[in-house]
C-alpha cells in the first residue's frame, strides 16, 4: 500500500486559553479526496491553517509524502516553503484572487517559482533571452489548459474580481492547481454556489484526484458534495476528532449525529428514528 | 446649504421624466442659493478691507469683489448642475460592465484615446525640449530658465516612477522615500570630493548604496503595513536627515557640502580652455552646453527607470509585487517568498531615487540637509499618487503638473487688472494646491490614469478599470 500523503499526529494548536485543535491525528491517503467536516467552530480550518503554513502548531507532526518517497515535515517549514518544496497548495473560504489583475495573470502569479527560475531570478529575464520567453509561453500554454476546464478561455483578459462568484471559486482551484501540488486544500470550495456549480466542482475535483493524481483535502458544509465524492471522511467537534472513515459509516456513526443534531448519546436511536438518518440535509442545528 | 441642495434633488434625479423646463428651474434655484450663501458669507469677509490711514483704520469697500464671487459661484454651481445631469442621463441608459456575465468587448475610453496620443506628444516634446526653448525664446542662453525648469521636473519624473515601484506596484506606502535620494547625493559628493571619483563611477556606486540602504530599512519594516509602515519610513527618512545634520566631521553637518566636481563629458570637463568640450567639437564655448548635457542626462536616467520598470513588470518579479499589493496572504499560499519580494520593491526604487540623487548633486554643485526635508518625500509621493498609482504615463504628467504648475503661476500677471495692484499669484501657490488636490479626489480618486494595463494577454491588451485594483495596505 502506498504511504499516505499527509499524515497528521497528535496536532495541537492553542491561541492563549482556548484549544481549537486537541490531539488530533488522522491520514490523508494518496490519491483520495479526503473530507474534513464538523460543526461550525470545530477547529477545521485551524487545521488547514496548521497543514498550510499560516499557523505554527503548538504541538503535534505534520508529515507530507511525495511520490519518489522523499517526506517534509510541515510545522517546521516557513510559511511560502509549504507551497514551494512540500507542494501543498490551497484556497480560502472567502476567495482570495488577486482582483486587479486578469484570470490569466492570476495563473501565471501562480507558477512564479518555475517562471522566477526560467527568468534567472529576474537577470536574464531582463535581458529578455530566449529561454525566458520559452518558458513563459509554456506557462500561457499551462494556464489555458486549465482555463479552457473551468470555462473560463473567453474571460481571460478580465479583471478576476469583475468576474461571478462561482468562477472566481474555479479560478481560485485552478491557481492552487498551477502550482502543481501533490495535496489540494480546498476550504468549502462549494459554499455560495448553486446546484449546477455544485456539480461542475464535484466533476473538477474528480479530473484533480484521477487525471492530475493530486490528492484532495476538503473542508465543507455541502453535504450533497462531501458525500458524492469523499473516498474518507474525518469529523471534528470541538477541536477532537470523532469519527473517521467511509461516507457510509459516516452516515450512519451516532456520535456524529449528535455531533450535528445537538442531542444526549442516549437519545442518539430516537432520533435516528425520527429524522430517518437526514443527516445530510440536517447540518447544524447544534 | 445641504438642506436646499436636497430639496433640488427629485428635479435632477429623473432627468428622463421630468420636464426640461422644471428641471432647468430647480437648477437655477439651486445655483442662486449656492450665490445668496456666498453673498452672505462675503459681506463680513470680502466687502470691507480694512487699511491704516493718516487718523487709525479706514473701510475700503470692496462690493464689486464681492458681486465678481457671488457671480463665478452661480456660474460654476449652474456648470456642475447641467453636467451632472448630463452624466446621470448617460448612466442610466448605459448598463455597468460589473453586471456582466460574459465577456464584454470594451472600446477604448476618451481618456485611453487621449493618453496614447499624449504619450506620443510628450516624450516628442521631452525630447526636443532644448531646440524648442532656444527656438522659442531666441537664443540659447535666454533658453536657460526652461531647459532649468525641464531638468527639475525630469528629476521629479525619475523620483516618481522610482517610488512607484515601491507604492505603485509593491503597495508599499513609504514616507521616506527622500532618505534615499539624500544617500544618493551624498555618495556622490563625498565620493568626488573626498577621493576624486568621477561622476560616472559614482552614479552606479550611488545606486548601490541607495539600494542596500533601500534593504536595510526593508528588513525591519517586513512585519509591518499600512500606516505603521508609512510611520517607520516617514521616521526612517527623518533620521537620515539628523545624521546628515549631526555627523559635521563626515556630512559637513548643516552647512552641507560644496564645491562638488562638475559633470563631464564622458571625461571632457565643459570649460572654456583648449581641453574642454567647445575646443575639442571646435564650436564656441557656451555655459549652456553643459545644462544641455545635464538636461540629456537627466532624460536618459529618467528613460532607463521607465524602461527597466516596464519590463520588470511583465517578469515574473513585477507580477508578484502586484500580486503583493492585491493580497499578501494568496502570495504566500502560492509559495512566494514575500519577504525577498518586498526587499527587491525596496531596494530598486531606492536605487533609483539614489541615482536620481547622485544626478541632483552633479548638478548643484553643493548639497545640504536643507534639500532633504518630509516635504521632498511629500511632493514624491503625491506625484505618485495623483499620477494613478501604477502608470508611468500618469506619474509623468503628475510631475510636470506638481512641479511646472507653480512656476506657470508667476506668469499669470494679467491677473492683476482684476485683483488690483499688487496681487501675486505665486503666494496662492499653496492654496491652489490644496485646492487641486481636493478636486482631484472628488473626481479622480485613483490618480489621473486609474486604469492598469495587463502585463500579458491572450486577445488584445485591454486596460482594467481602477476599481478592481487594491491599492495596497503595506
Amino acid at each position: 500500500m502506498v504511504a499516505p500523503v499527509l499524515t497528521v499526529e497528535h496536532l495541537t494548536m492553542r491561541f492563549g486559553g482556548l484549544t481549537a485543535v486537541s490531539d488530533l491525528s488522522f491520514e490523508a491517503r494518496t490519491g483520495d479526496i479526503t473530507a474534513l467536516i464538523g460543526p461550525n467552530g470545530a477547529g477545521k480550518t485551524t487545521v488547514f491553517n496548521c497543514i498550510t503554513g499560516f499557523y505554527k502548531p503548538t504541538e503535534g507532526r505534520l508529515t507530507l509524502a511525495h511520490a519518489d518517497g522523499s517526506t517534509h515535515l510541515l510545522e517546521r517549514l516557513p510559511n511560502h516553503q509549504v507551497n514551494r518544496t512540500a507542494r501543498v497548495a490551497r484556497t480560502f473560504q472567502n476567495i482570495r484572487l488577486f482582483p486587479g489583475m486578469t484570470v490569466l495573470e492570476n495563473l501565471l502569479v501562480a507558477q512564479h517559482k518555475t517562471l522566477m527560475r526560467a527568468s534567472g531570478y529576474t537577470v536574464l529575464g531582463l535581458l529578455g533571452l530566449k529561454s525566458f520567453r520559452d518558458a513563459e509561453a509554456a506557462a500561457i500554454e499551462k494556464a489555458k489548459g486549465w482555463l479552457e476546464r473551468i470555462d473560463l478561455t473567453a474571460r481571460a483578459d478580465e479583471p478576476a474580481g469583475g468576474l461571478p462568484y462561482g468562477a472566481q471559486r474555479r479560478l481560485e482551484i485552478a491557481r492552487a492547481m498551477c502550482t502543481d501540488p501533490v495535496l489540494l486544500c480546498l476550504d468549502e470550495p462549494a459554499a455560495g454556489l448553486n446546484p449546477r456549480e455544485s456539480a461542475d466542482l464535484n466533476a473538477l475535483l474528480r479530473h484533480i484526484r484521477d487525471a492530475e493524481a493530486t490528492s484532495v483535502l476538503l473542508i465543507e458544509h455541502d453535504m450533497s458534495v462531501v458525500m458524492e465524492i469523499s473516498d474518507h471522511i474525518v469529523v471534528l467537534d470541538y477541536g477532537k476528532k470523532i469519527a473517521d472513515g467511509t461516507p457510509e459509516e459516516i452516515r450512519t456513526n451516532p456520535s456524529v449525529i449528535a455531533a450535528y443534531l445537538g442531542v444526549e448519546d442516549e437519545e442518539v436511536e430516537a432520533v435516528e428514528a425520527e429524522v430517518g438518518l437526514a443527516l445530510p440535509h440536517q447540518e447544524h442545528t447544534a | 446649504m445641504a438642506r436646499t441642495a436636497s430639496d433640488a434633488m427629485p428635479a435632477a434625479a429623473l432627468p428622463g421624466t421630468a420636464a426640461p423646463a422644471g428641471a432647468l428651474g430647480g437648477i437655477l434655484r439651486d445655483a442662486a442659493l449656492y450665490a445668496l450663501v456666498a453673498f452672505g458669507l462675503c459681506v463680513p469677509l470680502v466687502a470691507y478691507r480694512t487699511d491704516p490711514g493718516p487718523e487709525g483704520l479706514v473701510l475700503v469697500p470692496r462690493w464689486g469683489l464681492v458681486a465678481i464671487l457671488c457671480g463665478a459661484i452661480f456660474v460654476l454651481r449652474l456648470l456642475q448642475r447641467l453636467l451632472l445631469l448630463r452624466r446621470d442621463a448617460r448612466r442610466a441608459l448605459t448598463a455597468s460592465p460589473a453586471q456582466a456575465t460574459e465577456a464584454v468587448a470594451g472600446e477604448p475610453d476618451a481618456g485611453q484615446k487621449t493618453s496614447k496620443v499624449g504619450l506620443k506628444v510628450f516624450v516628442a516634446v521631452a525630447l526636443t525640449l532644448p531646440v524648442l526653448a532656444t527656438l522659442a525664446t531666441g537664443d540659447l542662453a535666454s533658453s536657460r530658465y526652461w531647459i532649468d525648469l525641464g531638468i527639475l521636473i525630469l528629476t521629479y519624473v525619475m523620483l516618481g516612477w522610482g517610488l512607484n515601484i515601491v507604492v505603485g506596484l509593491a503597495g508599499l506606502l513609504d514616507l521616506g522615500y527622500v532618505a534615499f535620494y539624500a544617500v544618493g547625493a551624498y555618495s556622490y559628493a563625498l565620493l568626488a570630493t573626498t577621493f576624486g571619483l568621477s561622476f560616472w563611477i559614482c552614479l552606479p556606486l550611488a545606486g548601490l548604496f541607495a539600494g542596500l540602504w533601500g534593504m536595510l530599512l526593508g528588513f525591519p519594516v517586513l512585519r509591518l503595513r499600512g500606516d505603521y509602515l508609512a510611520i517607520v519610513t516617514l521616521a526612517f527618512g527623518e533620521i537620515i536627515r539628523l545624521v546628515l545634520i549631526n555627523w559635521t566631521d563626515v556630512t559637513g553637518g548643516a552647512a552641507g557640502v560644496s564645491s562638488i566636481p562638475r559633470a563631464t563629458f564622458f571625461g571632457i570637463p565643459f570649460t572654456a580652455d583648449e581641453d574642454g568640450f567647445a575646443a575639442k567639437l571646435g564650436i564656441e564655448f557656451n555655459t549652456m552646453h553643459r545644462v544641455v548635457f545635464l538636461y540629456y542626462l537627466i532624460l536618459v536616467l529618467a528613460l532607463i527607470t521607465n524602461f527597466v520598470t516596464m519590463r520588470l513588470r511583465r517578469l515574473p518579479i513585477g507580477r508578484a509585487w502586484e500580486a503583493l499589493r492585491e493580497d499578501e496572504i494568496a502570495c504566500r499560499s502560492l509559495g512566494i517568498d514575500t519577504t525577498a519580494t518586498k526587499l527587491t520593491a525596496f531596494a530598486l526604487g531606492a536605487a533609483f531615487g539614489g541615482f536620481a540623487g547622485s544626478f541632483f548633486a552633479v548638478r548643484q554643485g553643493f548639497i545640504s540637509p536643507e534639500s532633504f526635508t518630509f516635504l521632498e518625500s511629500a511632493i514624491i509621493l503625491a506625484i505618485v499618487v495623483l499620477g494613478g498609482m501604477g502608470s508611468q504615463f500618469g506619474v509623468a504628467i503628475a510631475a510636470v503638473a506638481m512641479v511646472g504648475g507653480p512656476e506657470l503661476l508667476r506668469n499669470l500677471g494679467f491677473l492683476s487688472a482684476v485683483f488690483g495692484e499688487g496681487f501675486d499669484p505665486s503666494e496662492y501657490r499653496l492654496l491652489l494646491f490644496g485646492l487641486a488636490m481636493v478636486a482631484m479626489m472628488v473626481w479622480r480618486p485613483r490618480g489621473l490614469i486609474s486604469v492598469r494595463m495587463p502585463s500579458v494577454s491572450l486577445g488584445e491588451r485591454r486596460a482594467i478599470s481602477g476599481a478592481h485594483v487594491s491599492e495596497g495596505h503595506g
